[in-house]
């Protein structure tokens, strides 16, 4: 155990009540250990696999409410009531479902590659998982604080879509690699905003680690920087390819894309994945722009970034519920056109402002904040003016007549549609 | 202006996300706490205090109350009614029916010297599998014996089980539709609440008294 774990009270906790009698853990009032003396490294092995059971268990269970919560969310939003019946106001829903789902036939077509088949769903479930291994949720509690915390972030995310290339691919399927095709074009496209996006929140934090982002947000950076967040938060919903980004499983064009092959708990890893993934998203926004684990003192600070994660989940899915599914071209063109500029406004503002107040303090971050929102709102404005279609939903009728050919001027006048129209 | 419709979207599905639920759960409903204690006639700490058990099954969630279904007056159901004192085994409903799916067996019973020639039915079988519920056989019968039922929960394990018998009939509680029968709307009767006892009751006209029937038989004569 180095010092830093030793800070980390998740890891401190686990270890020193397993080895309490090292002299790491005496120095810091860990009397009793429940294993002797000498065995230091069986119980750091102990506390990772704890480490990792407590995580990916408690992100699973997550996953599980949030299924539940978004299908009640998404009846209350079309004036439903929601899943209902099963378990208390329907909780147990989705642990119906994953039962149903676990007992189904696992079919693999004749012409699929086996061998990639069944690892995309491993390939699709890690990189949403191994997001939280960054992730601060409360003071002290986080499993790494890696310097380059959000670099290995964008790393990690830009993975899935190579689980979904080769999902698409190994399914031997041309619907399903026209979806895995879409996909790759909506990740590069989506990659580069939301990489520039994040630029300013590092250049104000002066860090890549989470930890001296969450410590930097005297004022949460959604006020600092709201055109950052803007493009951020818009990339983010396309990179997790949900609507109204859904064009990688688009149902009305390709079915169902890459999933079109797979049954039974491998299109469950799929689904679970999606999931994971509007967690992981809510996470990281809530860490970079809305000063994740911070609040009042009371109430503790795992709380505080629960509730965090809750709006921001509670704005994705209004989102969803909202805005219908774009065009291909439509969507890329936004993405290039669109939010590049954008995150580039964004960079060079900031950039003067920390070049003006190098290590802003709480009342600095105030003042930029101040100059940043007209920023953001004219640049937003602007933008919109360059790529808006005018006057799209109100055409004005013209007042010419129509040049295209009318069928009744070819009508002779003896015949008997044309006395017809002279009766009239 | 461009991008207002956005907002505009957006305040729209929040609309909807504020107003309460139009779904009509049946057969029973998830209720609350005060839900729960309305439905038991009592205030909620009245409730609480009394029915602890149900009261925490409540809190949990799981408290259900069975609920009817909006139902018309005129809905055509299954379970036919049928008044076995009007029925003269005419056989009008098992010629009307489009389908052919009522079979009547009726013999020759007693013959009275006041009342004339009766028949007694032997088999009066309706394959409701086979019904669309047109209400043509309730419309030709003449005597109003044959009325639609206002019931709709009848499935069958079996497709044997869906033919409704004559002793079925009999037995089944009498809650006609108003379908093709005006006399039930304006006496105001609801087949989701009352039954009809007596035959005479389900009859177009009102029985005529003996005065009545000595002036049309003896004193216009």
């Amino acid at each position: 155990m180095n010092q830093a774990m030793l800070d980390n009270s998740l890891w401190r906790n686990i270890y020193c009540v397993l080895a309490g009698d090292s002299a790491q853990c005496a120095s810091r009032d860990y009397s009793a250990g429940l294993l002797p003396g000498g065995l230091e490294w069986l119980a750091f092995l102990l506390a990772a696999a704890a480490i990792i059971g407590l995580v990916i268990n408690g992100i699973l269970g997550g996953v599980i409410v949030l299924i539940w919560g978004e299908r009640r969310l998404f009846g209350r939003f079309q004036s439903r009531t929601g899943p209902n019946r099963w378990g208390p106001w329907g909780t147990l829903t989705s642990v119906a479902d994953a039962v149903k789902t676990m007992f189904k036939e696992d079919l693999v077509p004749a012409d699929a590659d086996r061998i990639l088949f069944n690892l995309a769903p491993i390939l699709i479930a890690a990189p949403a998982l191994l997001v939280f291994s960054v992730i601060p949720f409360g003071v002290g509690t986080y499993v790494a604080d890696l310097n380059i915390g959000l670099l290995f972030i964008m790393a990690v995310t830009s993975l899935t879509t190579l689980a979904v290339l080769t999902a698409a691919w190994s399914s031997g399927n041309r619907i399903a690699i026209l979806s895995a095709l879409r996909s790759v074009a909506l990740l590069i496209s989506y990659e580069i905003p939301m990489a520039l996006a994040v630029v300013g929140v590092i250049m104000l934090a002066g860090s890549m680690s989470l930890g001296d982002i969450i410590a930097a947000q005297g004022v949460p950076f959604i006020l600092v920087q709201p055109l950052g967040f803007f493009v951020f938060f818009i990339a983010a919903m396309a990179e997790m390819a949900r609507a109204p980004f859904d064009l990688t499983e688009a149902e009305s064009e390709l079915a169902a894309g890459y999933l079109n092959d797979y049954a039974s708990m491998k299109f469950g890893l799929f689904f679970l994945a999606e999931f994971m993934a509007e967690l992981s998203t809510s996470a990281i926004v809530t860490t970079l722009f809305l000063s994740g684990w911070r609040g009042f003192d009371p109430i503790p600070s795992q709380f505080w970034f629960i509730a965090k994660l809750i709006a921001v989940l509670f704005v994705i899915i209004w989102f969803r519920m909202t805005l219908p599914r774009l065009r291909v071209d439509q969507v890329l063109k936004f993405a290039w056109k669109g939010l590049f500029e954008l995150t580039m406004i964004n960079i060079i503002v900031t950039a003067i402002l920390i070049a003006i107040w190098p290590q802003p303090t709480t009342g600095q971050l105030w003042m930029m904040a101040a100059i940043n929102w007209p920023v953001a709102i004219i640049s937003i404005w602007g933008v919109s003016k360059l790529l808006g279609t005018p006057a799209y939903d109100k055409p004005q009728p013209t007042a010419e007549a129509p040049t295209y050919p009318v069928a009744s001027e070819s009508i002779p006048a003896g015949s008997v549609l044309g006395a017809e129209k002279g009766g009239d | 202006m461009i991008g207002l419709g956005l907002p505009r979207g957006f305040v729209v599905t929040l609309k909807n996300f504020i107003r309460p639920p139009v779904t009509e759960q049946y057969p029973d409903r998830h209720v609350g706490l005060l839900g729960a204690a309305k439905e038991a006639g009592m205030n909620p700490f009245q409730f609480l205090v009394k029915k602890p058990a149900d009261s925490l099954k409540a809190i949990a969630g799981l408290a259900t109350v069975p609920v009817a279904v909006k139902q018309s007056p005129r809905f055509r159901g299954n379970e036919f009614t049928y008044f076995e004192d009007r029925c003269t085994a005419c056989a009008s409903c098992a010629k009307y029916c489009p389908l052919g799916i009522i079979e009547i067996v009726s013999v020759p019973g007693k013959i009275d010297a006041q009342e004339g020639e009766s028949y007694k039915l032997e088999v009066f079988d309706i394959d409701i599998g086979r019904c669309m519920f047109c209400g043509l056989c309730v419309e030709a019968c003449p005597y109003d014996a044959l009325h639609m039922g206002t019931n709709f929960e009848r499935s069958k394990y079996v497709r044997d089980e869906l033919v409704i018998t004559k002793e079925e009939l009999f037995d089944a509680p009498k809650r006609p539709s108003a379908f093709y029968r005006p006399q039930f709307e304006e006496k105001g009767f609801d087949p989701f609440k009352e039954t009809i006892e007596d035959f005479h009751d389900a009859g177009r006209h009102e029985q005529k008294t003996y005065d009545e029937l000595k002036k049309k038989w003896v004193d216009e004569r």
